[in-house]
């Protein structure tokens, strides 16, 4: 079973578990599967049903939005980590 | 919301966003949470990777940055805790670009900046339906 490992901030959202093991063929699965059992997660991560754009997926090192997205076709080894790049600006 | 921050630290972050004027500098916010209190332990310095004109305005850090100090924090004990960055020539409240790519549940620091002078530091925190910060009270000791 695939794992996605947590940013901090939203581990109040997981029971405080770092990381969670998820079902799914693709990141997009793995996803759904992660936010159907932590619905309070959603928000943070999509809007529209796309991910947020600072919120970045990487499995290992590699950024799921230089290989096929939420298509990428992952297996039970994989480890996912869900990256945010935090920004900011006065206007 | 209450932070705890050691005056060296905030010296640090003014010495850094100093440094930075007329652009942004920001960088993490590495410490503890108790019963609602923050208390900052350490703060990590990042690079401003916005394109270079906007950063006048605008900061952002690699998600690299992210993985490595989230790593650095749990092999230290900490947490990363929240995110400090400036406002050069403006006041130190966030703006709608600081709502959009914020999350919950972590503090942002931001430090007003005034013809190259750090004159005002204030603490936030985004609520969990993300429609609005909600200010803190910043304690220095």
């Amino acid at each position: 079973m695939a794992t996605i490992r947590i940013p901090t901030p939203l581990r109040a959202y997981t029971d405080g578990a770092s990381d969670i093991d998820v079902t799914g063929e693709t990141v997009g699965e793995a996803l759904s599967n992660l936010v159907d059992r932590h619905p309070d997660l959603r928000a943070h991560l999509f809007q529209d049903d796309e991910l947020r754009s600072f919120v970045n997926i990487f499995i290992g090192d590699e950024d799921i939005r230089f290989m096929q997205g939420l298509d990428t076709e992952i297996d039970a080894e994989d480890s996912l980590r869900i990256i945010p790049s935090i920004a900011g600006g006065r206007r | 919301m209450k932070v705890n921050l050691r005056i060296a630290l905030q010296r640090e972050i003014f010495d850094q966003m100093e440094a930075s004027y007329p652009n942004e500098g920001g960088g993490f916010l590495l410490g503890s949470v108790q019963d609602g209190t923050v208390t900052v332990q350490d703060i990590m310095q990042v690079e401003n990777t916005f394109a270079e004109e906007e950063q006048y305005h605008r900061y952002a850090m690699r998600p690299q940055d992210w993985m490595r100090l989230e790593d650095e924090a749990d092999e230290r004990g900490l947490s990363l805790i929240g995110y400090y960055h400036s406002h050069p020539d403006s006041p130190a409240i966030p703006s709608e670009y600081d709502r959009e790519h914020a999350l919950p549940n972590f503090v942002y620091v931001i430090t007003s900046v005034m013809m190259a002078k750090a004159t005002d530091m204030r603490v936030w925190r985004l609520r969990p339906d993300r429609s609005a910060f909600e200010g803190g009270t910043i304690s220095i000791t």
